[in-house]
This record gives structure tokens, C-alpha cells and sequence, in this order.
């Protein structure tokens, strides 16, 4: 098998470069690459174009490196609870392009799987249709939407092995697969990086073809953005 | 009038056994504590999970168990856990029976605005778009008028909108309505002591009236 593995998220992201269009995973706080997001910040990179579906909070995720300035545009789907970010997008510091989370994830998978676009319901008559073809199937109104591709993905995984194969854990999966396949270059990074044979290929939710690099993380902070508990 | 938990309990009345459910957040969020236990629903996650469980004990919480508020939730026995690809899928390929979600205005031929108000930040859409364009049956829980008193039941949105011609329902603190396929607000119930004439007045969409109107059973 291929050894994908490299020594942590510094090498993993050693040709990283200004101006770079990113795919990271993740849904709110849930299933982010918190080593990579770590290791940008410190690399610096700027003029960074980020695809992700939210833009983390203030002081962690992606909101890290808002703060310092790195992110130039967000491609999301909702990028609420975030003051940093609304100050920048409200002084122009920040582009910003909002698509619903459906089409969000389908341009994706598109931009994965070599579709270059496709027709979704999602925002006919709205402004998001604003500029696009629509056309009629069978009666109903349907947008043209394109694919998504990115220089680097960057991905989070619950276990992964060292050809690549990834598994995620619960609702952290979410953007991660079709991030995965839809990266020039794919990074993941794992809770628990194991050697090949391992893991049950019956299991796998990403297989490794997708995968360039791949690293042991550590010191998952996993935080909670709306912790609630019942009695 | 009702009260958020009263708009939920009426509308947790709408909920048939063996649906599959996507509820939005606030008062959608709710309607989960309302569904008689006879029945047998699912919900669903939009961010890749079918059979939505309760909130967890403190001993239980997983950062990796999230719904689509980000709160931490439980699983389910028989629940499925998938991709935001394929969560969208199921949602777009009309597989979810039915979505219930809130709204700062819907119009009478049922276009719905709910995400976005012009000189406030803009947060995003989430999944909104994908849910409203392709449910096979919407509900919206919403205050019939806005604090300043004007009619959220409009002829045509003035918001920017999310959805066209795709709420069939709405349960508002003032009466439960159907928008009919011709167009027009179909009164069906009213809430507790509230007169069909509030309503008139606090409606300023077609309002259709027929025969008698019931006080809603909760």
C-alpha cells in the first residue's frame, strides 16, 4: 500500500502558499481539522479563499485566523456567531459568499466526483438565483450550479490508516467526504492513526485514493458551541 | 394568543405516524417534546443524522453529536449517520416527509422569507433554501405580527426571499391557516380567545373565512 503518513500538520502543510483556496471540513465546531487550522495560523499564509461551511467562532476554528487577518474570502453557508467576522465583512475587509448548505455540499461532491455542475431547486426565485440559468425538468424550476475544487482540502477523521482510508465518528463526518475527494491536494488528519489492515474495509467512508497526506493528530480540544443537556 | 410551547404543541398535532421530520431551529426545535409517544417519527438532522435522540445527560455528552442548532444531542436505536451530501440528498430527492420551520414572513401564494433582513448582518441561509424548495409538505411556526404590530402574513414578501409558492401550513400565535394552491390564507382555528376579527385585522394577505372557526384543541 501507498504510505501517505507524514510527520504532523507543519509538514503536512509545508507547500501551503498565499492566496491558496482551501476546503475545510466541518460543521459548526464539530469533525474541524484543529491541528492544520493550528498549523496556518502559524505558517502565516495569507490571502487564504475558504470553503467551509461556517466560519468558527472568535477564538477558535477558522475564527483564528479571521482574527489574524489570513482569510481574504469565506464560501459558506451560514457564518452566524462570529463578531470578528461581522466586523470585517461590514468594513470590507472580508468577501463573503453565501450558498445554502445543500447546494454548498453538492458543488462540492461535484467538484469530487469530475460533474462540472448540475440543477438544484435551492434559491429559484430567490437572489441567489441572481445571474444563473434556470431551466424547467418535468414542470418545476431548477438553478444551474457549478463545481467546487480547491488547491488543498483539509479534513478531519475519527480513525484513519496510513494508505489514507478514513473513517469519521457521528456528526462530525458532515463536509469531510466530499472535501476529501475534492482537494488538488488532501490533508486529514486523525484521532488515531493505525496501520493498514486495520481497519474493515466494509467501514470505510473515504477511501484513501482521495488522500495525499495524512497525520496523527493530537490534543483534540473538540469544543461545544451549544452544550445542552437534559435532566 | 399562544405562546412559543403552545405553537409547538399545535403543531406537534400535525405530526402522522411514520414520518420522517426535519425540524428548524427555535420553535421547530420544540415540537420534538410534543409528539405523542405512540407514534413512530424520524428525525432528521441536516447535518447527517436520521433518528435525532434527546438531549444527552451530562455523562453522556459527545462533541461529536451534534444537531443542526449545534447543540449536543443523543442518537436513537436504528438512527443512520451520513454526509451533509447525502443529508441534502434525502432532503432535495423529497424522502423527507415533512419540514417544520419558522419564518419572519410568508406570503399568501406561500413564499416564505426567513433568512436574511436588509441593514442587519447577514448570517446565511444554512439549509433553508434546500429544505423549503424541496419538502413535500412545509409547516412555519411564526408570530402572526411583528412587535411593532404589522402583519407577518402578507400579499407578497418584503423581505428578501428563501422560497417560493412552498408553505402549505402555517401555526401562528393567532390561528392555525392553510395557503390554498389558488393562493389566499385559509383560516382553519383560531387560538385561545383570540376573535376571527383579530385575526382579520392582524392579517393583511387574502384571508379566506368560511363558516364557523374553532378554537384550536391543544
Amino acid at each position: 500500500m501507498i504510505n501517505k503518513v507524514v510527520n504532523g500538520p507543519d509538514e503536512a502543510l509545508c507547500d501551503i502558499f498565499d492566496n491558496a483556496t482551501l476546503m475545510l471540513g466541518g460543521f459548526g465546531l464539530c469533525g474541524i481539522p484543529e491541528n492544520s487550522i493550528a498549523a496556518i495560523l502559524k505558517k502565516g499564509t495569507k490571502g487564504l479563499t475558504c470553503i467551509s461551511n461556517n466560519a468558527g467562532v472568535d477564538d477558535f476554528g477558522i475564527g483564528l485566523l479571521l482574527k489574524t487577518r489570513q482569510v481574504k474570502k469565506m464560501i459558506s453557508s451560514y457564518v452566524g456567531e462570529n463578531a470578528e467576522f461581522e466586523r470585517q465583512l461590514l468594513s470590507g475587509e472580508l468577501e463573503v459568499e453565501l450558498i445554502p448548505q445543500g447546494t454548498l455540499a453538492e458543488r462540492v461532491r461535484a467538484g469530487g466526483a469530475g460533474i462540472p455542475a448540475f440543477f438544484t431547486p435551492a434559491g429559484v426565485g430567490t437572489e441567489v438565483a441572481a445571474g444563473k440559468e434556470v431551466r424547467e425538468f418535468d414542470g418545476k424550476q431548477y438553478l444551474l450550479e457549478s463545481w467546487l475544487r480547491a488547491d488543498f482540502s483539509i479534513v478531519k477523521a475519527w480513525k484513519g490508516d496510513t494508505a489514507g482510508n478514513l473513517i469519521y465518528k457521528g456528526t462530525a463526518r458532515n463536509f469531510n467526504p466530499m472535501m476529501a475527494a475534492a482537494g488538488k491536494i488532501t490533508i486529514a488528519e486523525v484521532e488515531e492513526l493505525v496501520p493498514v489492515g486495520e481497519l474493515d474495509p466494509n467501514n470505510i467512508h473515504t477511501p484513501g485514493i482521495y488522500v495525499q497526506r495524512i497525520f496523527q493528530g493530537k490534543n483534540y480540544e473538540k469544543r461545544i458551541e451549544q452544550r445542552t443537556v437534559s435532566k | 394568543m399562544l405562546d412559543k410551547t403552545g405553537i409547538a404543541k399545535r403543531i406537534a398535532k400535525e405530526v402522522k405516524d411514520g414520518m420522517y421530520i426535519n425540524l428548524g431551529i427555535g420553535i421547530p426545535t420544540l415540537v420534538a417534546n410534543y409528539i405523542p409517544s405512540n407514534l413512530n417519527v424520524v428525525l432528521q438532522s441536516e447535518n447527517g443524522l436520521l433518528g435525532i435522540g434527546p438531549f444527552p445527560k451530562e455523562s453522556e455528552v459527545d462533541p461529536d453529536l451534534i444537531n443542526a442548532g449545534k447543540q449536543t444531542i443523543t442518537m436513537m436505536p436504528g438512527s443512520a449517520l451520513f454526509s451533509s451530501a447525502e443529508s441534502f440528498a434525502m432532503i432535495r430527492g423529497g424522502h423527507v416527509d415533512l419540514t417544520i420551520l419558522g419564518a419572519m414572513e410568508v406570503s399568501e401564494t406561500g413564499d416564505i422569507a426567513n433568512w436574511k433582513v436588509p441593514g442587519k448582518m447577514v448570517k446565511g441561509m444554512g439549509g433553508a433554501m434546500d429544505l423549503v424548495a424541496s419538502a413535500k409538505h412545509i409547516i412555519v411556526a411564526m408570530q402572526h405580527c411583528s412587535k411593532e404590530g404589522s402583519s407577518k402574513l402578507l400579499k407578497t414578501c418584503s423581505l428578501p426571499i428563501t422560497g417560493i409558492k412552498c408553505v402549505k401550513k402555517i401555526v401562528s400565535d393567532m390561528a392555525v391557516l392553510d395557503i390554498l394552491p389558488q393562493g389566499g390564507f385559509k383560516l382553519l382555528e383560531r387560538a385561545p380567545g383570540v376573535s376571527v376579527e383579530q385575526i382579520k385585522n392582524a392579517t393583511e394577505g387574502t384571508l379566506i373565512i368560511e363558516g364557523d372557526i374553532p378554537e384550536m384543541h391543544l
